[in-house]
């Protein structure tokens, strides 16, 4: 039992998880009965990494969901009729029939950017939602997703590299559940873990087991945390299976059969059920009543959606400019002086520590360096460009740094510090090995946040 | 009081909008220490500090996005392109994303993105674009190229204030080339209106930035002939001044239109266009166009020459519309 969490919690996010599934089963009903004007993205399978990641967020904090992230939007308070509403193009969704699916949004109450669905797009702007956060000096905390797919466009690594330049709050989840629309992901890019890349970027990742909502959300509850201190952004991996084809259109043949099985017993919600069960944290009259909930709220909502109007043709051609609707004001949580002159002003000059010698392979200059930016508090680490060295510490993927010193570091990204989770799909005499191998050799962290739960 | 060219009327500007609005904040590579390679933003970063004055990677993508996001918050993110040709890196942030938010989903962005573009200054290919058609396409952003020191400030101001992405095209030519005194009053110019430089009885020539000093110098060179031509300056191209364009063919009867940017799909298409639509029975002879040539920008002096639209094609189109 996760101790941070009390009972309700707990029972609040298999209440999210199972929301998130019903409501998806029926969209896929309404599909069928060719209510749906769109496409439908399941996520099936995948409600453990929504549910559990938007669940660390507080309301102050900003999230931008993809397309599989309708648990997000349930977590961040929007409704299941906003969601059917979307899905049927009805003009009282939130959009008012101007986009579908999960591409909405909102700025003042619930702080929710609305995706794209160009794929890597979010993260950059993420990224600033987060620069901005920080200069209002709100402590908030941005996150958004990304599919092991998605992991592979030029917005993704710019978005990825522009965060770490500016050690933005950003957590930035990776779902890699194994496909893209039909392509595996070996054909992505030729890691064993996506985590990996954070190095690239001087950040922190780590590896989560996706269909374990606790494990996710203990994960996301750290990076959170951790980007709020100043010490973002952070790359989460979460591994999982994405159960369906790509959309209702797509039948997924090309998953081999037994890979939808193996999975299959890793649902995360029985997973959870089992979970909640073993220690005693709920009966059969209490899951009887969460479903009971469920079931209610969303036969009102899917009325409410069914019988609302389509929009009124006309309204296509409002709204493609601010013409005076908003009143666009930042909410300052800091002394407006601050960033005014004389206060903001500076000596606009650079100051190259070591006049660049930390690239080299020579160890003192190194030593300087690493040290100087590991003596700093965090916030100083936002210093402004001119004071700071232009030269991240040195990547030296060889030497791998003692777990001591690795976690927390810049530079140093925590995959190195316990040796990632993969999960294995395969059974042949390799995946047993690994797995075998693991046993042994992975001794039982207990602070570990991506500790993998044995049941 | 001294003349202000173009490119310190810009700096001003920025100034101004730093000091009246803290929400103001500007990213861009090489905009802070450096003060950009056009030192446009030359002293930002010493008076205002790096919270506000951000020197970023080479990203363009990571620029764009980040501003989009700092504008959701209430900032009012000005991104400078170093050479108004990189936005191609970015075209999808742009026409995708900041574009359509407001439409989408109601979330206006209140951001500019500001760079050096056009030629005559032997860039070559890649540093002397005029890539605002692509944005003109688009609907939900704002476009402004403005051609004079006073507009280029007025203007620019206005873009800062404007709760819609501005594209602010600022011409390298006459970055320095033009110079004029301004007032020393605060002052802005509304986004979407045009300016007539020169009145004019016989035709009228509609252009914009560049061409439209080369659009005056054709003018002198007809009153010569004893052609009067009435010289309008679009200075914004999203929304367009269809008014302003109507009402001078009205008067005039003849429309020639000139601009610097490639001939198929340049805003002369769309302006004669218009004026087929509104005021098809004022016309007195063929829509006329002088435009750069449908290629990319060339390095070589002479060859960019040909390329440009330049004071002899225009007066001398000018001349053949007139015979009508
Ligand atoms: C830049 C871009 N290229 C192509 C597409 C079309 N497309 C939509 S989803 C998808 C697959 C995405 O796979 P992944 O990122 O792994 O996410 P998943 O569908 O598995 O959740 C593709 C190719 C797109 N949306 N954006
Ligand atoms: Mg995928």
């Amino acid at each position: 039992m996760n101790h941070q969490l009390s009972r309700e919690r707990h029972l609040e996010l298999y209440y999210f998880m199972q929301l998130n599934r019903q409501l998806e089963e029926r969209l896929v009903r309404l599909f069928r009965q060719n209510k749906i004007v769109g496409g439908v993205y399941s996520s099936l399978g995948q409600e453990a990494i929504s549910v559990g990641t938007a669940y660390a967020l507080e309301p102050r904090d900003w999230l931008a969901p993809m397309i599989r992230n309708i648990g997000t939007l349930l977590v961040k308070g929007f409704k299941p009729r906003d969601i059917f509403t979307q899905h049927m193009a009805k003009a009282t969704s939130p959009t008012h029939g101007k986009d579908g699916t999960s591409h909405f949004g909102d700025l003042k109450k619930l702080h929710v950017v609305s995706p794209i669905s160009m794929l890597g797009d979010l993260i950059p702007v993420m990224a600033g939602v987060g620069m901005a956060g920080r200069y209002l000096r709100q402590k908030i905390v941005a996150m958004t997703w990304i599919g092991d797919g998605g992991s592979s466009t030029g917005a993704f690594h710019e978005g990825l590299n522009f965060a770490a330049v500016q050690r933005a709050p950003l957590v930035l989840i990776l779902e890699n559940n194994q496909w893209a629309y039909s392509t595996p992901v070996s054909r992505q890019a030729p890691l064993k873990n996506f985590a990996d890349r954070a190095l690239a970027y001087g950040i922190k990742s780590r590896v989560v087991d996706g269909n374990d909502v606790v494990a996710v959300h203990e994960v996301a509850k750290y990076a959170v945390d951790e980007c709020r201190s100043g010490r973002g952004p952070i790359l989460i991996e979460a591994q999982t299976m994405r159960m369906k084809g790509h959309a209702q259109h797509d039948p997924a043949e090309y998953v081999p059969k037994d890979m939808f099985e193996f999975w299959k017993a890793r649902d995360p919600i029985p997973l959870y059920e089992k979970y909640l069960t073993e220690r005693g944290l709920w009966d059969a009259k209490t899951k009887a009543e969460i479903d009971a909930r469920i079931e209610r709220e969303l036969d009102e909502d899917q009325k409410f959606a069914e019988e609302s109007p389509l929009p009124d043709p006309q309204t296509a051609k409002q709204g493609v400019y601010c013409e005076g609707c908003h009143t666009i004001q930042a909410d300052w949580q800091r002394p407006k002086e601050q960033v005014m002159p004389p206060a903001a002003s500076v000596q606009a000059v650079w100051k190259i520590a070591d006049f660049g010698a930390a690239i080299m392979p020579s160890g003192a200059p190194n030593r300087q360096v690493q040290s100087e930016s590991q003596s700093k508090p965090a916030q100083n680490r936002q210093q402004p460009p001119h004071q700071r060295s232009t030269r991240p510490a040195p990547h030296r993927p060889a030497e791998r740094p003692p777990a001591v010193a690795a976690s927390g570091e810049d530079g140093v990204h925590d995959v190195s510090e316990a040796p990632p989770l993969r999960v294995p799909f395969g059974r042949g005499p390799k995946d047993r090995a690994y797995e075998r191998e693991q046993q042994q050799s992975r001794p039982a962290k207990h602070d570990r946040p991506h500790r993998r739960r044995r049941r | 009081m001294p003349e202000v060219t173009m490119l310190e009327a810009i700096r001003e500007a920025l100034f101004e909008e730093f000091n009246r609005d803290p929400a103001v904040v500007t990213l861009g590579e090489d905009i802070g220490v450096f003060g950009g390679a056009f030192k446009a933003t030359e002293g930002l970063l010493a008076k205002f500090g790096p919270e506000r004055v951000i020197d970023t990677p080479i990203s363009e993508t990571g620029i764009v996005g980040a501003a989009c996001g700092m504008s959701y918050l209430g900032l009012r993110p000005v991104v400078e392109m170093q050479f108004i040709d990189f936005i191609a890196c970015c075209f999808n942030q742009v026409t995708n994303f900041v574009a359509k938010s407001h439409y989408r989903w109601g979330a206006p962005v209140p951001m500019v993105i500001r760079g050096p573009s056009g030629g005559g200054v032997h860039g070559g290919p890649f540093h002397s674009a005029n890539p605002e058609m692509y944005f003109v396409h688009t609907p939900g952003l704002k476009v402004v190229y403005p051609s004079t020191a006073y507009d280029a400030k007025g203007l620019l101001k206005s873009a800062i204030r404007d709760n819609n992405p501005v594209l602010f095209f600022e011409h390298k030519f006459l970055y320095r080339r033009v110079k004029e005194q301004l007032p020393d009053s605060e002052y802005t110019i509304p986004i979407g209106k045009a300016a007539v430089r020169r009145e004019g009885r016989d035709l009228t020539i509609v252009s914009y930035a560049a061409a439209a000093h080369t659009s005056l110098e054709a003018a002198k060179l007809l009153a010569n002939d004893g052609i009067d031509a009435e010289v309008i300056d679009l200075r914004t191209l999203l929304p367009l001044d269809r008014e302003a364009i109507v009402s001078s063919v009205k008067k005039t009867s003849k429309l020639l239109i000139v601009h610097e940017d490639t001939r198929t799909g340049g805003i002369a298409g769309e302006i004669a266009a218009i004026v087929c639509e509104d005021a098809f029975g004022h016309l007195d002879g063929p829509i006329a166009r002088v435009t750069a040539l449908d290629t990319p920008v060339p390095y070589s002096p002479p060859l960019e020459e040909y390329f440009l639209p330049s004071v002899e094609k225009v007066a001398a189109a000018a001349r053949e519309l007139a015979q009508y």
